[in-house]
């Protein structure tokens, strides 16, 4: 089995999914009282950030398989995307608003895009 | 190394030994099963909206247990087994168990948390003030470690592992690495699921 060089977009996918995560835990650890957002605002920072850059060194890959990647991708997006809204109802249920609100939204959207993005990274290295 | 085809129908007429293997027939996602998760979704809206203790109660317990022993039973039992079978078996045992799989995992996690936090909120146990807070959180953080396991390694290599099956002609190799990845990650989240076990039991034992 011979497989093209290919950037750690696994390894930086699950370091992504384990800040937003944390942040996450952190922001759920004390809602619904008051809650400092500085923690939660640098790990989502952080998850961002390594998201990006997953994304620059997979789009720098030459000759990678996009049109199986996005098959792939664009259905896992709408049922992790389903998945986070669900999520996102819950909090809104029971009064989230103001910071954070905003950055367990921004979680959520950072959640929803790193799934597909390893389902479809996964999927399409082995075309 | 093997070359993976499709198992003949029964009645079907016997295929030409010099075309192409026919892909397997089967559906990654399987569509029926797609109005059951709707429906799963539906009551959990309206439990949710209802908010009574017995509704949520129900999905996060009802759930919850689903996700532990599906884990357990996967990781611990079925795991070891699906490792020591023939590659054409396992190839069987494959496409019929991990399309449910796609659709029953997500739908069970998100019905339980979704469940369990309002469950909480209900309770009281997510206040910092309440003496099983830390039990709470400590929940949190182990259902972290297996959502990044399971998203990152689990879910993918199922899916890969289906793909490839999708194939005309599925490489055996990858069909290997992928069902390794999965054994493994799926035996790792089971343990894991002990520690929900004793977090569950103890919060609501009090």
């Amino acid at each position: 089995m011979s497989e093209r060089r290919l950037p750690p977009v696994t390894a930086l996918g699950m370091f992504s999914l384990a800040l937003v995560l944390a942040g996450g835990i952190y922001l759920s650890a004390h809602l619904p009282e008051h809650v400092p957002l500085g923690p939660a605002v640098a790990l989502l920072a952080a998850s961002m950030l390594v998201l990006a850059v997953n994304v620059i060194a997979l789009s720098r890959v030459e000759g990678f398989p996009w049109g199986r990647f996005f098959a792939v991708a664009k259905w896992a997006l709408l049922a992790y995307a389903t998945i986070s809204a669900m999520i996102e109802y819950v909090f809104l249920r029971n009064s989230t608003s103001g910071g954070p609100l905003v950055v367990l939204t921004l979680s959520l959207v950072v959640f929803a895009v790193n799934v597909p993005l390893l389902i479809g990274f996964t999927v399409a290295r082995y075309d | 190394m093997a070359e993976i085809t499709a198992p003949a129908p029964v009645g079907a007429p016997p295929a030409e030994a010099s075309g192409p293997p026919a892909p397997l027939d089967f559906q990654i996602v399987p569509r029926k099963g797609l109005v059951l998760v709707a429906v799963a979704m539906v009551g959990l809206v309206v439990a949710i909206e209802v908010n009574t203790l017995w509704p949520l109660e129900f999905l996060h317990v009802a759930g919850g247990a689903a996700w532990t022993i599906i884990d357990l039973f996967l990781g611990l039992v079925l795991g070891p087994i699906i490792g020591r079978m023939s590659i054409p078996a396992r190839i069987e045992f494959t496409t019929r168990l991990m399309p449910k799989m796609v659709l029953i995992m997500p739908t069970v996690v998100t019905v339980t948390l979704a469940a369990g936090w309002e469950l909480s909120t209900h309770l009281g146990t997510n206040l910092t003030v309440n003496p099983l807070h830390g039990w709470v959180v400590a929940s949190f953080i182990v259902v972290a470690i297996m959502a990044v396991i399971a998203l990152g390694l689990l879910e993918p290599a199922n899916i890969a592992v289906l793909t490839e099956l999708k194939k005309p002609r599925p490489n055996p190799a990858v069909i290997e690495k992928l069902m390794k990845r999965f054994i493994y990650t799926a035996g790792a989240t089971g343990l894991l699921q002990i520690a929900t076990l004793v977090i569950m039991t103890k919060l609501s034992a009090g």
